[in-house]
């Protein structure tokens, strides 16, 4: 039975059509994990050596323990953000004829072989092994590693339990930032007093049994919490939320392009994928923050010019990357309506363009970090609104890849094509080095001034850019269509 | 109104339609039917001029449909869930499609108001995104914003299909309301022998991409099309 568990898994692991599709995406993902993993490996190898060099009259072992109130309160946290119970899939398996004890099991056991239960391994492994060598004693490591890895399944087990209960964050948010102030402030030393504790495990390797236990009782709360739940209308399925309608009537303003306009932003609210995609306009925004406070970049202005292009343009990019793919789904619906393809474009242009004005006057602030600084980015505004919008919407007709929007936006790479990647250069790149040799050759005064005419130039020829891509997307149009009309 | 001649579609080698002539004239309600791959869907989207034929071409209203667009200004469609617009709410989607068609608010109000019975208070004031409503539901949707703004050309695929017992019998009196004038066109496609013969007045059979029957409706029909069926 569990080898046609495993079979299944493993078919839907590699058939599935990100996998097919981006090896690219694949690859970047490994490189990602591997870079997590050999950090880890490499903190758990060297830990014991430089705790030794840097506290040599302590014993690295207490402090590792003195911190672990933070790593396990941290790794909930972390796995109450990321991680999911991998229910959904079951449905298909619960007419055939598998007992649904079986079931309920194999879920159980499929999430504790979950990536969050294995990066800690990285660093309480070598670690155990170092201290093996250094004439620890070897059963009281061993019982110690076995309540680490107790404790992260038993860490994986009361997620599930917890299962996105805003009362428990904000718990073990306290114990995190209450544990580091009542430390910080010499009040009370927490992760210390909980770090004994683990001291005492390992002296007395035999209590490690206690955490055998915990881990017991919480796979049987689970076990028996799912049981009851592995109906249609329990676990399995989704809720549905009620909606919010807004009217929107100040689109209305925009004329012909409004109702698009309407829909995008209700795209925008109302579907996963887009929704946390708006918090990347917060961090778009605040982008300069990591760079002008610093003395270093004081004086160099192409970050100015990095910093503009970003922080006015991070919608423009965010969104303008993805059309049409946002509109994937009912592409064919809107290829049949009633609408000239240039309406449908200068919708998307205008809703660009607004934002990139928004974000520039939001980002006035910056101009306590001078004035030139508030002149780049104005330079990079009209840069952005007359050139990169146009980059962007022409960079759209190559587009194939459908978006779903229902899906999650945390490493979601789905439409992703090399595209995205490609045309990060004129947006970003381009500018930059134009700005840097005129102002290097020339003076920074022309070198804005350059940037804002490219920029007004592009407004000027709008019509005419317009019409050139209008007849690009109208050429692809069968192409798009059929491609979006695959899953992906 | 709608007139394809020579039409064919081949995917490599293999051919999906041929229709060498087939016209529909203006008001007709013609009805679609085959078995699967038979080619209605394809013939619907080439229709729409989202796909491309191999050969030929239709024009609707002396309008070739892939070298103008002027026909989408009078024909409304709805082929599957792939139409609607999953987040919106089905009030927004008609005032989008509305708004697309010319409508103003008070058009949109007063066309919805005729479905009342249609949309047997499931579909509006229900505060659910398109997406989360029943494929039934779905359905009902999609037809009813095929039909807005005055379209001379309906087109619906499977309309039948995922409704339920009583909404079946309101569509099928939908579409005779509609062609009661003889002004609307309407093409539906369906596996549903019974309800294609009892809304259409013609009915044209398709098996591999060709035209194989092409009847006047009559007493005599349904029989008909079951013993051919039934092979």
């Amino acid at each position: 039975m569990t080898s046609h568990f495993l079979n299944l898994e493993w078919k839907q692991y590699f058939r599935s059509a990100n996998w097919q599709k981006s090896i690219f995406i694949n690859i970047l993902l490994v490189l990602f994990a591997l870079y997590f993993i050999v950090c880890f490996l490499l903190i758990g190898i060297g830990a014991y050596f430089i705790l030794k060099e840097q506290f040599p009259d302590q014993d690295p072992l207490v402090l590792v323990n003195s911190f672990l109130l933070y790593a396990i309160t941290a790794d909930l946290i972390f796995r109450y953000m990321m991680q999911k119970l991998p229910v959904m899939n079951i449905k298909s398996l619960l007419l055939i004829p598998i007992k649904k004890n079986k079931i309920v099991h194999y879920i159980l056991l499929k999430s504790s072989f979950s990536f969050f239960n294995f990066i800690g391994l990285f660093f309480y492994i070598p670690f155990a092994i170092v201290l093996i060598t250094k004439d620890y004693n070897v059963a009281g490591v061993l019982g110690w590693l076995a309540t680490m890895i107790l404790l992260t399944q038993s860490s994986n087990f009361l997620n599930f339990l917890v299962n996105k209960n805003n009362k428990v964050f904000a718990v073990l948010l306290t114990i995190l930032i209450g544990g580091y102030l009542v430390q910080h402030y010499n009040i009370f030393n927490l992760p210390a007093f909980v770090g004994t504790g683990f001291d005492v495990i390992y002296q007395n390797p035999i209590l490690a049994l206690v955490f055998v236990a915990l881990l017991m009782v919480l796979y049987n709360i689970n076990y028996r919490q799912l049981r009851n739940e592995v109906y249609l209308d329990a676990i399995i399925s989704e809720k549905t939320k009620e909606a919010n309608t807004s009217e929107l009537a100040f689109a209305d303003r925009l004329g012909d392009v409004a109702p698009f306009i309407k829909n995008d932003l209700r795209l925008m609210w109302r579907n996963k994928r887009t929704k946390s995609g708006i918090w990347m306009l917060a961090v778009g925004l605040l982008y300069g923050l990591f760079f002008y406070p610093q003395p270093v970049y004081r004086d160099m202005e192409v970050i100015f010019v990095l910093v503009g292009i970003f922080s006015t343009g991070t919608f423009l990019m965010n969104f303008g990357q993805f059309i049409p793919a946002w509109d994937s789904t009912y592409y064919k619906m809107l290829m049949s309506q009633n609408f000239k393809y240039e309406r449908y474009l200068k919708s998307k242009f205008v809703i660009m363009s607004i934002s990139i004005v928004a974000l520039f006057v939001l980002g006035i602030p910056y101009v306590y970090f001078g004035w030139k600084v508030l002149l780049v980015h104005f330079a990079a505004m009209i840069y952005n609104i007359g050139v990169n919008t146009h980059v962007i919407l022409f960079g759209g007709t190559f587009n194939r890849k459908k978006i779903n929007l229902d899906e999650k936006a945390a490493f979601n790479f789905q439409g992703t094509g090399a595209v995205q990647w490609i045309i990060g250069i004129p947006l970003m790149i381009l500018p930059m080095v134009l700005f840097g040799l005129i102002s290097w050759l020339v003076s920074f005064e022309i070198a804005v001034t350059v940037l804002a005419s490219l920029g007004f130039i592009g407004i000027a020829l709008h019509k005419k850019l317009m019409t050139f891509i209008t007849n690009r997307y109208i050429t692809n149009k069968y192409v798009m269509i059929h491609a979006f009309n695959q899953e992906s | 109104m709608i007139k394809a001649t020579d039409l064919t579609k081949k995917y490599g080698k293999a051919e999906v339609l041929n229709i060498e002539s087939l016209e529909i004239p203006t008001g007709q309600s013609f009805g679609l039917v085959g078995n699967n791959g038979a080619g209605k869907t394809t013939f619907f989207n080439i229709l729409l001029d989202l796909i491309r034929p191999t050969t030929g071409f239709i024009s609707s209203n002396e309008i070739q449909v892939n070298t103008s667009e002027e026909w989408k200004n009078f024909t409304g469609s709805f082929i599957d869930e792939s139409f609607l617009i999953g987040y919106l709410t089905p009030e927004e989607y008609f005032d989008f499609i509305g708004d697309l068609r010319g409508m103003n608010k008070a058009d949109i109000q007063n066309f919805l108001a005729q479905f009342d019975e249609f949309f047997n208070e499931e579909i509006l004031g229900k505060k659910k995104y398109l997406r989360d409503l029943s494929k039934g539901n779905q359905k009902k949707a999609g037809i009813v914003a095929a039909m807005m703004g005055n379209s001379q050309v309906v087109i619906l695929d499977e309309p039948f299909a995922n409704l339920d017992p009583t909404t079946q019998i309101r569509l099928k009196k939908l579409i005779k309301v509609l062609t009661e004038n003889r002004e609307v066109t309407v093409l539906i496609s369906s596996h549903d022998l019974t309800h294609v013969t009892e809304v259409c007045e013609r009915i044209v059979v398709l098996d591999k991409g060709n035209v194989v029957k092409d009847i006047e409706t009559s007493e005599a029909t349904l029989k008909e099309l079951e013993s051919y069926f039934s092979v």
